[in-house]
């Protein structure tokens, strides 16, 4: 914790930011003027697991798409898994987890796309020392318009994916508990097909760029936010990745099993969060290792650091290349993200592919039914990182609990540890430059987070970044 | 020289229904739908995003409706001039910025209006609309109706953002 403990109390988060929402960063000197602590403030929702209460457990997975508009699909199927548990079906027929899954992959491909086309390709592109007003997706439309295309369409395909097995983009009802309520035609089936390859080539240039940027500035990368963490994921039985169903793996930052195939119910035996006085948002960390060592990473990196080996040929390859750059061992470079992100990118189109090619999506058992239990808990891995849903029902069918950790949540200490990084490399004297909000955005970015939860109305999404010194004066304030 | 009817319209009813008045636009976006001249498309999201921009290239104009947190009660109606605006998140893009992407991108000059309605609460959960919102909701209804039926896009401008 930063000396002046009693000043960081006095730091505000203005609740109408739930309104129009921004990334708020805190900068907080010492005496010789490094930078002690960074603060990262993401205005999270309090009062969603009330919502949830009271309602009977049927409605939950489409209500808890009302959490975020950016990623109602995990949400959605985080709470059908959960909520599958709850009428005691363990095992969906083929045809409802394929469904899913080509949901779930629908959902990341589109995600992981918009982010790399539209707000990681200008920092790859033209380097993050570019002027802000070139270095964004006007710079791309302009310079690669081919690229600019490339995003939009594959978001579009994603959204397709989606469409079709979830239903309506704003009250998806495709999963619900114990199964799924349709399958896919085969009219569906091969308008999906239709762009498929299209699909692949475009995933596997992304995944070049990200590639061959990393590799060519891997001595910058390597020092720019970066710092040693722990890694968790779900994983399959195997170790292979799987975003959608799996177990707990947490690795240290050599590499080392803190722990592995944790069943998900227990993650409450593994997993705790803190709460820090001036942050809405808790801190979650690895209970063996206590809150100061515990905390890990989550997302696209964490999730190729954990994976033994990734189960479709093209990902699997890429994957191979990106632990060679570390020997194997866990990369903790904060904007390997990218790279990270592509080799899913990737691993998504190729389980979209053979999904599409699996009768059992046309098959018509569709739900189970079993023997009504009082608790459940589910984890995906959605495109930000590990979400954790938790409910418990009672016997009026009603929800009396439920606990939702969130991915951005999940990565709260690593931002703010990746901002500080940045923050003390690059802050000159007692100002905001450009340079340094530059900066601090692209850390931020690497991780891809989740600001605009819940709600948006009309209004820009600015970065204001404060600096305040070691008496809790401010020093100076920018805002984007 | 009277304006061409434009033939190809999206409706965009965007907003989050559990956000109390954020869900506005897709209520709105719900009625509409059943009622709907058939060259007149109508969507609903979360929020808008950059794939939309491929939907209203393919259109002559493009509504979005909007929950709004302050300007004219109970609604107005404003043209959208498309610009190159950048956020620094990521996950929604501006009326503005989605006509810029429209224009440069797909090369299409498609038109587009704000409709937004004014709401009053937006800081809880909830799945219902604030009693005022609800009246500005049937006004901004009747008002676009009637739109749908003339097509008159820019005698129709109304009120203020402000």
């Amino acid at each position: 914790m930063a000396q002046t403990t009693e000043k960081l109390n006095r730091v505000a988060i203005e609740p109408v930011t739930r309104v129009e929402g921004h990334g708020k960063v805190t900068l907080l000197l010492d005496d010789k003027n490094h930078v002690k602590q960074a603060r990262f403030h993401i205005v999270e929702f309090r009062g969603f697991e009330r919502f949830i209460q009271g309602r009977p457990y049927w409605e939950v997975p489409v209500i808890v798409q009302r959490l975020c508009g950016i990623c109602p699909v995990s949400h959605h199927l985080a709470a059908a898994k959960a909520m599958d548990v709850i009428v005691g079906v363990d095992e969906l027929t083929p045809t409802a987890e394929k469904m899913r899954r080509l949901m779930h992959y629908g959902q990341t491909f589109q995600s992981h796309a918009l982010h790399f086309f539209h707000l990681c390709s200008p920092d790859i592109l033209f380097g993050f020392d570019a002027d802000p007003q070139i270095r964004n997706v006007i710079g791309v439309i302009q310079q690669h318009k081919d690229l600019a295309v490339q995003g939009v369409m594959m978001r579009k395909y994603g959204q397709e994916v989606i469409k079709r097995t979830a239903g309506k983009k704003i009250h998806g009802t495709g999963a619900i508990p114990g199964g799924i309520n349709k399958n896919l035609t085969i009219q569906e089936r091969d308008e999906l097909l239709q762009d498929l390859a299209q699909m692949k080539e475009w995933a596997q240039g992304a995944l070049k760029l990200a590639k061959d940027y990393t590799v060519e500035n891997l001595d910058r990368l390597a020092d720019f936010g970066s710092f040693p963490s722990n890694h968790l994921s779900i994983v399959r039985e195997d170790g292979a990745m799987d975003l959608y169903n799996g177990k707990l793996r947490a690795l240290d930052p050599a590499g080392g099993t803190i722990f592995d195939q944790v069943e998900v119910p227990r993650y409450i035996d593994y997993i705790a969060e803190e709460v820090r006085p001036w942050s809405y948002m808790k801190f979650p960390f690895i209970k063996s290792l206590g809150p100061e060592n515990g905390w890990y990473r989550v997302g696209p990196l964490a999730r190729v650091n954990t994976a033994s080996f990734i189960d479709t040929p093209l990902a699997e390859e890429a994957r191979r290349e990106f632990k060679a750059v570390t020997d194997d061992k866990p990369n903790n470079i904060t904007l390997a993200y990218h790279w990270a992100r592509m080799i899913e990118l990737v691993h998504c189109i190729e389980k979209i592919d053979e999904l599409l090619h699996d009768d059992d999506l046309q098959g018509t058992d569709l739900v189970r039914t079993g023997e009504r239990r009082s608790e459940g808990v589910a984890i995906i891995e959605a495109p930000r990182g590990t979400l954790f849903h938790h409910y418990k029902v009672d016997g009026n069918d009603q929800v009396v609990m439920a606990n939702l950790i969130v991915s951005t949540t999940n990565n709260n200490e690593p931002m703010n540890q990746a901002v500080r990084k940045v923050a003390d490399q690059y802050l000159d004297g007692h100002k905001i430059t450009e340079g340094l909000l530059n900066h601090i955005e692209v850390a931020i970015r690497a991780y891809d987070p989740c600001l605009s939860c819940a709600t948006h109305a009309l209004g820009r999404m600015p970065l204001m970044v404060q600096l305040f010194d070691s008496q809790g004066n401010l020093l100076d304030r920018q805002t984007r | 020289m009277s304006e061409p009817v434009l033939r190809r319209v999206l409706v965009i009813g965007y907003g989050n229904p559990g956000r109390l008045d954020d869900g506005l636009g897709p209520a709105l976006a719900q009625r509409l739908a059943a009622t709907a001249p058939p060259d007149v498309t109508v969507d609903a999201d979360y929020q808008l995003t950059v794939e939309d921009a491929a939907a209203i290239a393919e259109h002559d104009v493009v509504v979005f409706v909007d929950a709004a947190v302050k300007g004219t009660e109970p609604f107005y109606f404003r043209p959208v001039t498309p610009s190159a605006e950048v956020s620094f998140t990521s996950h929604s893009i501006s009326p503005a910025s989605l006509l810029g992407l429209v224009r440069d991108v797909f090369r299409r000059d498609t038109r587009g209006y704000v409709l937004g309605i004014r709401g009053y609460e937006f800081n809880e959960f909830g799945e219902r609309l604030s009693p005022r919102a609800a009246v500005n909701l049937e006004r901004a209804r009747d008002f676009l109706d009637r739109l749908l039926r003339e097509r008159d896009f820019a005698a129709a401008v109304t009120g203020s953002d402000e």
